[in-house]
């Protein structure tokens, strides 16, 4: 069997039923045994459009992502997205073509050090020099990605690897004596962080990405069913816990909700589960929880007393140990914590001024969730839309928000959005977009037409980069720095030229009708382009490197 | 303070641009590497002398382990070690100086691996702090050339 035949051979073997990317003569090889393979491959128009599907796919589905590309530019383009998949712990598995062994170093034509590239953003990569190694990396790297905490990995695979022979055997099990994962939380930390909890009086659970990562929504239900215990997440957390519970504070952290941050802040214990205290999330370090002591479960120890001092941590899968926590966990007595926060809640709720005159985008995210009954899958793309996306709509179930979080990669948005219906088409999956983040990745609209697939990009139309703008007005003098993006290509006929549906809304009064026609439209992704109020920004917002004191509320302007 | 960690890596290659790439990446400094094979054929050892506060040399230990091809992290300072280096030092020594470095050499047990008209080469093994102190000695002389191995290590049964 050829090595290109080993990779098509070993996606069957794990079960892949999907693949995106893009040819080029570096893995011609690896095409020529795909025409014919029972997988579903989409071509993407741009590699970095390729691997943003395949991470959307992966973050929607819990599947690992597999994207195909060639050697130089192919595998460069590959870097945001691997990137990006890096930052969010996203499990992906990535074949990049190499021109031939013989080859390599002489700065042959296609030529890229992809696996030298990549090794600070991946969670691991191999260069196969012999096609005898091949099935074993694979079988390899899909266990990698897949395991412990997630993230891609990169095959990089010279093209006469893939053209020699070799007798093929997939193997069974992996062997690395350097990687083994600790999914089971140390008993005895466990029986502390229970009496911790038991003993608080102000507790608050913060919960992250590794809550969906590992498929702990269950678990962690019980134990705030259990406990009683006020819940926020982070950008990454969103949907593990219904934030339509009265217990759930939403999000936190810069563009978080005040009750979430003032109750984080003056918790005495904070709970931190598959969350790592990013700068988003914590603002002035030293200010960040002044009287709280804090469990901390992670699988990664690395993420365990790296920005914050822990006092009990426990490294493990999230799903274990919480599971592990609800068997021998006592609700503590916080009864006038809730009453507190209530109040705290009731005084301080996510807001906007609405307008008659304008369309505020922060309507257009509350029309979307409710005409979609809030089941819809959120894709955003980066910056305001990202932030309104979170904040106005409310989120119940895992893997229906889906966003660059780490790196906060424009362009993320749409491609994710490819992925994520790929992986779930019974559900409607929206990209909330901005006008800038939009077009980092539009070429990918052809690839949505070409699978019928029926996104919806409700692009929130501002004519500005306006995350950028914000921080200009507040930060910089409002010198709007090449900001403004008014001059910009009309949407609507845009979409019509890839054989999309498109809508422009300019009245309020549209908004609705614009929604319903687009989830009346089912063999084709629409294009809505709502003009809304150039000049909105998101609120709250604790500045960056500030504290919970500094933050800035619609009231206070 | 400084730590002394031993990296026991896969003999493979990349390994070691994985973990100085760690290093160069989270901007912590490496004072000496020194890199090698072990008794095992497909094991390699790094011994890696960085400096930093204890969170810092937590992070670092966290991330190397975290690095697929790391096998096990140790850090020597934690436990009695026997730690060596060793140096090559070449000082100007016009005749009439020689016999003071002579005598110093044979203090600390330097040998003399090359002699020229103007110059002498010694070579000197031992825990660093020893070479550090016979540099200094040295400096009067004027160095000429100085290369040092960076240091080993191996805990103590």
């Amino acid at each position: 069997m050829t090595g290109a035949e080993i990779i098509v051979e070993s996606l069957k073997k794990e079960g892949v039923e999907h693949v995106f990317g893009y040819p080029g003569g570096a893995v011609i090889p690896i095409f020529h045994q795909l025409f014919n393979a029972p997988l579903r491959f989409y071509l993407a128009r741009h590699e970095q459009g390729a691997v943003h599907a395949a991470d959307g796919y992966a973050r929607a589905s819990g599947r690992v992502g597999v994207v195909i590309a060639t050697s130089g530019p192919g595998a460069t383009n590959l870097v945001t997205g691997i990137a990006t998949a890096y930052m969010d712990s996203v499990p992906l598995v990535i074949f990049t073509g190499q021109v031939s062994t013989e080859m390599i170093g002489n700065d042959a034509f296609q030529e890229a050090d992809i696996t030298g590239i990549t090794r600070p953003i991946s969670k691991h990569n191999y260069l196969v020099q012999n096609v005898g190694d091949l099935a074993r990396i694979i079988k390899e790297s899909f266990y990698i990605a897949s395991t412990g905490r997630p993230g891609p990995v990169v095959i990089d695979v010279p093209v006469d690897v893939s053209k020699a022979e070799t007798k093929f055997a997939y193997p069974e099990h992996v062997h690395l004596r350097s990687y083994k994962p600790v999914y089971k939380g140390h008993a005895l930390q466990i029986g502390k962080a229970c009496r911790l909890i038991e003993e608080a009086r102000r507790p608050v659970i913060y919960s992250g990405g590794g809550v969906i990562s590992s498929n702990a929504s269950q678990e962690l239900r019980e134990f705030v069913e259990k406990t009683g215990i006020p819940i926020t997440t982070t950008l990454m957390g969103m949907g593990a816990y219904p934030e339509t519970d009265p217990l759930s504070l939403k999000m936190l952290g810069m563009h978080g909700t005040c009750y979430a941050n003032q109750a984080v802040h003056d918790s005495d214990l904070l709970i931190a589960i598959g969350a790592r205290f990013d700068d988003r999330v914590t603002g002035k370090i030293s200010e960040f929880i002044p009287e709280a002591r804090v469990i901390h479960i992670d699988i990664d120890p690395s993420s365990v007393s790296k920005n914050v001092q822990v006092d009990i941590p426990i490294v493990g899968d999230c799903r274990h140990v919480i599971a592990e926590i609800n068997k021998s966990v006592k609700a503590p007595d916080i009864g006038e914590w809730i009453e507190r926060l209530r109040k705290l809640k009731a005084e301080n709720p996510l807001t906007y001024k609405d307008s008659e005159a304008k369309i505020k985008p922060q309507y257009v995210v509350e029309r979307i969730y409710a005409l979609t009954k809030g089941e819809a899958i959120i894709c955003t793309e980066v910056g305001q839309n990202q932030m309104w996306a979170a904040q106005f709509f409310e989120y119940t179930e895992p893997r229906t928000f889906i966003s660059s979080g780490g790196l906060g990669t424009m362009g993320f948005g749409f491609p994710a959005a490819i992925g994520a219906q790929i992986a779930r088409p019974d559900r409607r999956v929206f990209d909330i977009a901005g006008d800038g983040s939009i077009q980092m990745n539009i070429q990918e609209l052809i690839v949505a037409v070409q699978h019928r697939l029926p996104i919806v990009i409700a692009i929130l139309n501002n004519g500005f980069l306006g995350m950028v703008r914000q921080w200009q007005q507040l930060f910089y003098d409002k010198r709007y720095s090449h900001t403004c993006i008014s001059f910009a290509p009309d949407f609507v006929k845009l979409a019509e030229a890839y054989g999309a549906a498109g809508i422009r809304v300019e009245k309020k009064g549209e908004v609705d009708e614009a929604i319903a026609r687009a989830l009346s439209i089912t063999d084709r992704p629409t294009v809505i382009d709502f003009r809304v109020d150039r000049e909105e920004n998101v609120y709250p917002m604790v500045p960056a490197g500030k504290t919970i004191k500094d933050t800035i509320t619609m009231e206070l302007l | 303070m400084r730590h002394v960690i031993s990296v026991k890596v896969e003999n493979k290659s990349g390994v070691l641009a994985r973990v100085a790439g760690l290093f160069s990446a989270r901007g912590y400094n490496i004072d000496s590497l020194a890199v090698s094979q072990t008794e095992q054929e497909d094991v390699s050892m790094m011994t890696i002398v960085v400096r930093g506060d204890d969170r810092i040399i937590e992070q670092v230990k966290k991330q190397l382990n975290k690095l697929i091809d790391v096998i096990k992290v140790s850090d020597h300072s934690d436990y009695p070690s026997v730690q060596r280096e060793l140096a090559l030092v070449k000082v100007n020594a016009q005749p009439a100086k020689r016999p003071e470095v002579y005598q110093l050499a044979r203090i600390f047990g330097a040998e003399i691996v090359d002699i020229s008209l103007k110059t002498i080469t010694l070579e000197l093994p031992g825990e660093p702090e020893k070479i550090d102190n016979f540099i200094e000695l040295m400096r009067p002389y004027s160095i000429k050339e100085l290369i040092r191995t960076g240091r080993i290590s191996m805990n103590k049964e």
